[in-house]
């Protein structure tokens, strides 16, 4: 049967992965092709890589380590960070990515969702949602979660999919770098809302959070980032935890 | 040296490095003269039914393609590659139907199941197929898509993997293999699968045309 999967998301920021909280104290963390090979062959069954350079002039240096990463890792390659256009994500496929993600410019320019998975197959195309608590629901927040967009989250997510969305990645901003878990609620709403695959995302701090997130809120996949890059669990100590608990993971 | 047909759908590069690792020499190409000189050929693809065909009609690299095939070169197909074999897809075709080298049609996932069918699933082998030489029987393969081949002869399937229904998830005809799951994407079990391939050679198996269950 199809497995939940383990995707350790990667900050790259200048073809170097950076650690920090909220894009501040950031610090040189290693070489983002060999930390990707490892993950690898630790049975990582993903890599999101989020380019954080936030200039324009830097773009290039993201697709060389695209290209790189390319030649000696051998599982999907999702690439995220500051997407704009059909050409961008153009690039980066023939440089070697699987997928990419975009957020804000979903959000500023619908269009380019359907532009995208037209042009390259839905397959290709992961539309990241940043989502906070309101009242009963929950917003939908761009630019790394900072401005509020007035528009419902799991509507939201209902639209990107009706536009051209292959996959979902859906972070709850409340929880994210809290380490308290998931935010159940919101994936499970937005999971059952869509037939497309969710990603979970934001507040792993225990491997119990990746279960519950699996399990009650029925996401597809977890993104992971501080668990696994702090060194507090690895990819397979996870994956040994999620089979015990009876959820279907690759281990081979 | 294994050609890598570039018909301008999805990311080559993962196919082609993964296939350096084989020690062959490899060559990324949509020109009828790299086709024609290669020992064995590779089509790889994701993105839609109707745009792959119409690319390689427009490419004009169909004609090469199939006599690659009649001279019983090892051919791979892979993902999109794979269902480009077949007759039709219920996705349509614009300007060309499917190769229609193997016949059987190419169907969408029911709609109770999230598609595209994403992530890793096992693979169960019918046996006697040399991709899956030294390679665990119902291994994990990464798998991206939303439709899935239905050959009309059983003895075409060579392996089958569950999501929601049993579907054929790799496929042999004579010189003729494909996978719907990516090997290039699918780690060590996946590499050793395009390993398999590479040692292939032409005179394995003559090819014959596959004729309608009659």
């Amino acid at each position: 049967m199809l497995t939940k999967r383990i995707i350790p998301c990667l900050d790259v920021k200048n073809a170097r992965v950076v650690k920090g909280v909220n894009f501040r104290n950031l610090r040189d963390a290693g070489d983002p092709i060999e930390i990707g090979r490892r993950y690898s062959e630790e049975g990582a069954d993903e890599l999101v890589f989020l380019d954080i350079t936030a200039t324009v002039e830097n773009r290039p240096t993201i697709l060389e380590v695209v290209k790189k990463t390319a030649e000696e890792v051998f599982i999907p390659l999702a690439v995220g960070g500051g997407i704009k256009t059909v050409e961008d994500v153009r690039l980066l496929l023939s440089a070697g990515a699987d997928k990419i993600s975009i957020n804000t410019s979903a959000v500023s320019d619908p269009a380019l969702i359907t532009a995208i998975s037209s042009e390259f197959g839905s397959q290709c195309l992961v539309v990241a949602i940043d989502a906070r608590t309101s009242g009963a629901s929950w917003e939908v927040y761009v630019n790394s979660g900072t401005r509020p967009t007035g528009m419902d989250a799991v509507e939201w997510a209902g639209k990107v999919r009706e536009l051209g969305a292959g996959e979902i990645l859906l972070t709850s901003m409340d929880r994210d770098g809290t380490r308290d878990g998931y935010d159940i609620g919101l994936t499970k709403a937005v999971s059952t809302a869509v037939d497309i695959p969710v990603i979970a995302s934001g507040g792993a701090g225990k491997l119990e959070h990746l279960f519950e997130v699996l399990d009650e809120g029925r996401a597809d996949a977890v993104l992971c980032a501080s668990i696994f890059h702090y060194g507090e669990f690895t990819v397979r100590e996870a994956k040994n935890y999620l089979d015990s608990r009876g959820i279907a993971v690759r281990k081979d | 040296m294994i050609a890598v047909i570039n018909y301008r759908m999805g990311n080559l590069r993962s196919v082609a490095k993964a296939l350096e690792l084989t020690g062959e020499r490899v060559v990324v190409s949509g020109e009828t003269g790299d086709i024609r000189q290669a020992d064995s050929i590779i089509l790889p693809g994701v993105g839609s039914f109707s745009v792959g065909i119409r690319n390689l009609c427009r490419l004009g690299l169909l004609p090469a393609i199939r006599e690659a095939i009649e001279e019983g070169k090892p051919f791979l197909g892979i993902c999109l590659g794979m269902q480009l074999l077949f007759e039709k897809s219920e996705e349509g075709a614009v300007e060309c139907e499917g190769m229609g080298v193997i016949k059987g049609h190419v169907k969408r996932f029911s709609t109770n199941m999230r598609v595209p069918h994403t992530g890793w699933n096992r693979v169960w082998s019918m046996g006697g197929n040399p991709l899956f030489n030294g390679i665990p029987d119902g291994s994990h393969f990464y798998f991206v898509h939303s439709y899935y081949v239905t050959p009309e002869k059983k003895s075409v399937a060579a392996a089958s993997t569950v999501y929601g229904i049993e579907f054929t998830s790799a496929i042999r005809h004579n010189n003729i293999y494909a996978t719907q799951f990516h090997p290039e994407k699918s780690h060590a079990r996946g590499l050793k699968v395009l390993d398999n391939f590479s040692k292939l050679k032409g005179t394995d198996n003559a090819y014959e045309k596959d004729n309608p269950v009659s």
